[in-house]
């Protein structure tokens, strides 16, 4: 280990008070795979420790660890000293610690106040203690200026009022120490500051915070101090003040990061384009309103806004999965009237689906059956359209195995048994092998660690200079400010205008993405 | 103790798995055997003989392995596509309807015509049973276990109605069954003096085909890709809906010709009692077989050497021929367990 930042003496000396957690030689093993070895962390009243690493790095397991839903194979976990019992749940609430998920649990058809009281009052009494409730609540929500309406639906509420509530809900509860798993994930870069004057008026109070993060900058501005897993080691711990994101991105890969070179290319004709786009969905998608963008040869444009405001709906469209309702879209030029997948494919359009395991591989086929799933019916792999060539199959998935270098053992391993990266690697391998005219990436990097990340990019950008044309739809705005040539929001199922990504900031985007779409960039909202 | 994914698993077990299974299964039906006062090994000394013991325990035990070897492949085909078709049992009856229809004197044609036109009458009418369940699945997505399931009972009361009234044989001294076959239609037997018809061939056959498709056809690859990620296969382009409608012509098929096979081979005449469970015993072949197309064969034969043998067991010693049904029972429980253990690895800490 050439960490030597690590475990610095002083950064402990100089907390005040006795640790309220101790998490002393944690270790927990999968199988082969060793998910926590030997953790020891400690974390001090009034203080948010960052915890970073990449997927698969051992933070949720820790995690879990920590609220009893898995036994440590060795080690202990000490709250104010006294010893946590292991295995329960309940032991981990009654200590004062509460969890924020990354993936909400509250319930959509109860009121903030049911959802806040549930399980937190006994089942079987003689009345209701809904007021004092209510008035616990409120006083919470004042103190921590967590503004919610006690008797709203959560049904009713935008994805950064409901991460208010699960912070009330915690709170409520009486915890002491606040753990929040990727919380910014979902929120507006705004709403994202909300969250973090929200953390620091908590541990203004003597509450303690971990904020379980691999975006760098969010850790540098909200954490005092900073823990890095790695492979389930953890690596180092240093002082927020003494890091900067180069060290911190070092520590968390092992490795210095080498980012790939993007260079402005002068872009060509347009290769697809929609020219005021509606989409009507039927299942509660968000609907698409009037939408023009185009997207050119050798370009990468961004695709920038908060979940769920018409990306989803914009992605079925250039799949070929969703057909418009109104408006045109056109390829080099020329009105598609034939919208399926197959169509668009054949056509040369390279798509990139969101979910890898949902859209992306039929997991108990094997690899090289997976790497065909766009080939059906073409010479030479299937013979008079029908008849599967498996020899030839078998050579065109050892070619792309090898050309994208898909690690497996064998190409007939089931797909599942793939890596992240490498299930990411085999989606990329069958519509980039064709040298497609357009690729729609969604979220093409999600979840991935950065070495695959790296590969992903490496590949946009050579398509990108071959002549293609790009759409990357992203959550972080880094990835689309660092990749892309011109960016366009999209809220609310309207997309912005498109802007040079030159002249724009993650602020700019910022006030975009909560509404303001004709935002000029550098000017100060009213 | 806990599991652990394998990430390969070496062939010997994928093959000897499921024969532990079974050994397990009997093991554990000894315990019924001895409860009920017989020597274990002899009894089942007793099931084997007469299941396999002689000509012709052997030929009884293909003859009731041949519906059981179509509707076995009607299960592991919709299932392989997770169409969950609870209802081979109606659309056998939905076969057997088709081959009374036209076998009992509308087509009057030499053997080597009618058969064909039997079995192809036979398996329209069991696929076309399934349409309505698979009109429902793909534009309402009502599911298909309850309206296959539910639809077993309306063809029953079908055939019920037909054979008591308008298809009544007046030659049957007023018992309730359709007149006979044709001379021209009936299935011929493959050993003389046995009860062994041509019904055991289309069997065979169906299940080799069915086993190419799935493994070397593009509608084999879009089946099991809409089996196993039916939003995968959407975006990649594969007609969800199309592959489920094929599914289930396939499999309403292939349950339609267990009903010509039972009428055109065994019986020779429709009667409510043409099938003691047929379609559902499928369910259990296919599910023992691990839904492969192949192994459906090796089930369904080794089902009906148990109830055949159980059969013949219960007249020699105190032993009720419905042990038949545990071991069974039992058996396909520990084939489903024994699947588990082939995925995964046990442990113990």
């Amino acid at each position: 280990m050439s960490v030597n930042t690590s475990f610095s003496a002083d950064a402990r000396a100089s907390r005040a008070g006795a640790p309220v957690l101790e998490v002393r030689g944690v270790s927990k093993r999968f199988g082969a795979l060793l998910a926590n070895d030997d953790i020891s962390l400690t974390l001090y009243p009034g203080e948010v420790l960052a915890l970073l690493g990449e997927n698969g790095a051992g933070k949720t397991t820790l995690m879990n660890i920590l609220f009893g839903h898995y036994q440590a194979d060795a080690g202990s976990v000490r709250v104010d000293g006294q010893e946590l019992a292991a295995g329960h749940t309940r032991a981990a609430l009654d200590a004062g610690l509460g969890m924020v998920h990354q993936h909400f649990t509250l319930a959509d058809n109860l009121t903030v106040l049911d959802n806040v009281a549930l399980g937190s009052q006994p089942l079987l009494s003689w009345r209701s203690r809904h007021r004092e409730a209510r008035q616990r609540l409120l006083s919470l929500a004042t103190e921590f200026r967590l503004a919610v309406d006690p008797e709203r639906l959560v049904a009713d509420l935008s994805v950064g009022e409901r991460q208010r509530v699960e912070i009330l809900k915690a709170l409520f509860r009486g915890a002491r120490i606040l753990i929040l798993d990727e919380p910014t994930a979902v929120l507006t870069p705004q709403e994202s500051e909300h969250l973090f004057r929200t953390l620091r008026a908590l541990v203004q109070r003597g509450l303690s915070v971990v904020f379980i993060s691999h975006k760098m900058h969010e850790i540098l501005s909200v954490s005092d101090r900073v823990a890095v897993l790695r492979r389930g080691r953890l690596v180092g711990e240093v002082d927020t003040a003494r890091t900067d994101r180069n060290a911190l991105a070092e520590l968390m890969v092992g490795h210095a990061v080498t980012r790939p070179t993007v260079s402005h290319l002068e872009p060509g004709k347009p290769v697809i384009a929609l020219e005021g786009v509606g989409v009507d969905t039927g299942d509660g998608a968000t609907a698409l309103h009037d939408v023009t963008l185009a997207v050119r040869e050798r370009e990468i444009v961004g695709i920038a806004g908060v979940a769920g405001n018409g990306q989803g709906t914009l992605a079925r469209l250039l799949s070929g999965l969703a057909r418009p309702s109104s408006g045109t879209l056109l390829w080099r030029g020329e009105t598609i009237t034939r919208y399926s997948p197959r169509h668009f494919v054949a056509r040369g359009v390279a798509r990139i689906p969101e979910d890898r395991h949902a859209a992306g591989i039929f997991p108990e086929m094997s690899v090289w059956e997976n790497l065909l799933n766009e080939e059906l019916r073409r010479a030479p792999l299937w013979r008079a359209g029908h008849i599967i060539d498996r020899r030839a199959c078998r050579e065109h998935a050892r070619r792309l195995i090898e050309e994208f270098d898909i690690r497996c053992d064998s190409m007939d391993m089931a797909a599942r048994l793939l890596s992240g990266g490498n299930m990411q690697k085999l989606l990329l391998a069958r519509v980039l092998y064709r040298r497609p005219d357009f690729i729609l990436a969604n979220q093409p990097v999600r979840g991935l660690d950065e070495g695959a990340i790296a590969f992903v990019h490496e590949r946009l950008l050579a398509a990108k200079s071959r002549g293609a044309g790009v759409l990357l739809m992203s959550e972080d705005l880094d990835e689309i400010l660092t990749l892309c040539d011109r960016v366009i929001v999209m809220y609310h199922g309207r997309a912005s205008r498109a802007l040079e990504v030159a002249k724009v900031t993650a602020r700019d985007l910022g006030l975009m993405m909560s509404g303001d779409l004709d935002h000029v960039p550098g000017a100060v909202p009213a | 103790m806990r599991l652990e994914p394998r990430e390969h698993t070496p062939l010997w077990l994928i093959v000897t798995a499921p024969l532990a299974a079974v050994a397990v299964s009997l093991l554990l039906t000894s315990t019924l055997v001895l409860w009920a006062g017989e020597p274990v090994t002899t009894a089942y000394a007793l099931l084997f003989k007469g299941a396999f013991g002689s000509r012709f325990a052997l030929t009884e035990t293909l003859a009731r392995a041949t519906p059981l070897i179509l509707t076995g492949l009607a299960a592991a085909v919709a299932f392989r596509a997770k169409f969950w078709n609870i209802g081979a049992e109606g659309q056998l009856y939905c076969g057997a309807l088709a081959t009374t229809w036209l076998g009992t004197g509308m087509l009057e044609a030499h053997p080597a015509v009618l058969i064909p036109a039997l079995f192809v009458a036979g398996a329209l009418a069991g696929g076309i049973a399934l349409l309505v369940p698979v009109f429902l699945k793909v534009r309402l997505r009502v599911d298909e276990v309850v309206t296959t399931l539910l639809l077993n009972f309306v063809i029953l009361l079908l055939v019920n109605y037909l054979v008591e009234g308008p298809w009544k044989d007046p030659m049957s001294l007023g018992w309730p069954q359709a007149a006979p076959i044709i001379d021209e239609g009936v299935l011929p037997r493959l050993v003389e003096r046995s009860r062994l018809h041509l019904g055991l061939v289309v069997g065979v056959v169906a299940a080799l085909a069915v086993w190419l498709t799935l493994r070397y056809t593009v509608w084999g690859y879009e089946i099991r890709a809409v089996g196993q990620n039916p939003e995968a296969a959407a975006f990649a382009g594969i007609g969800v809906g199309a592959t489920v409608l094929r599914v289930a012509l396939i499999s309403g098929g292939l349950a339609g010709m267990a009903g010509v096979t039972e009428v055109a081979g065994l019986k020779g005449y429709l009667t409510l009692d043409l099938s003691p469970g047929f379609g559902y015993a499928g369910i259990a072949v296919a599910m023992l077989a691990a839904l492969h197309p192949l192994g459906v064969v090796l089930s369904a034969v080794f089902l009906a050497g148990i109830y055949v043998g159980a059969d013949s067991m219960s007249r020699a010693v105190n032993i009720p021929n419905y042990i038949a049904d545990v071991i069974v029972a039992c058996s396909v429980l520990s084939v489903l367990v024994s699947l588990m253990l082939v995925q995964f690895k046990v442990r113990l800490r």
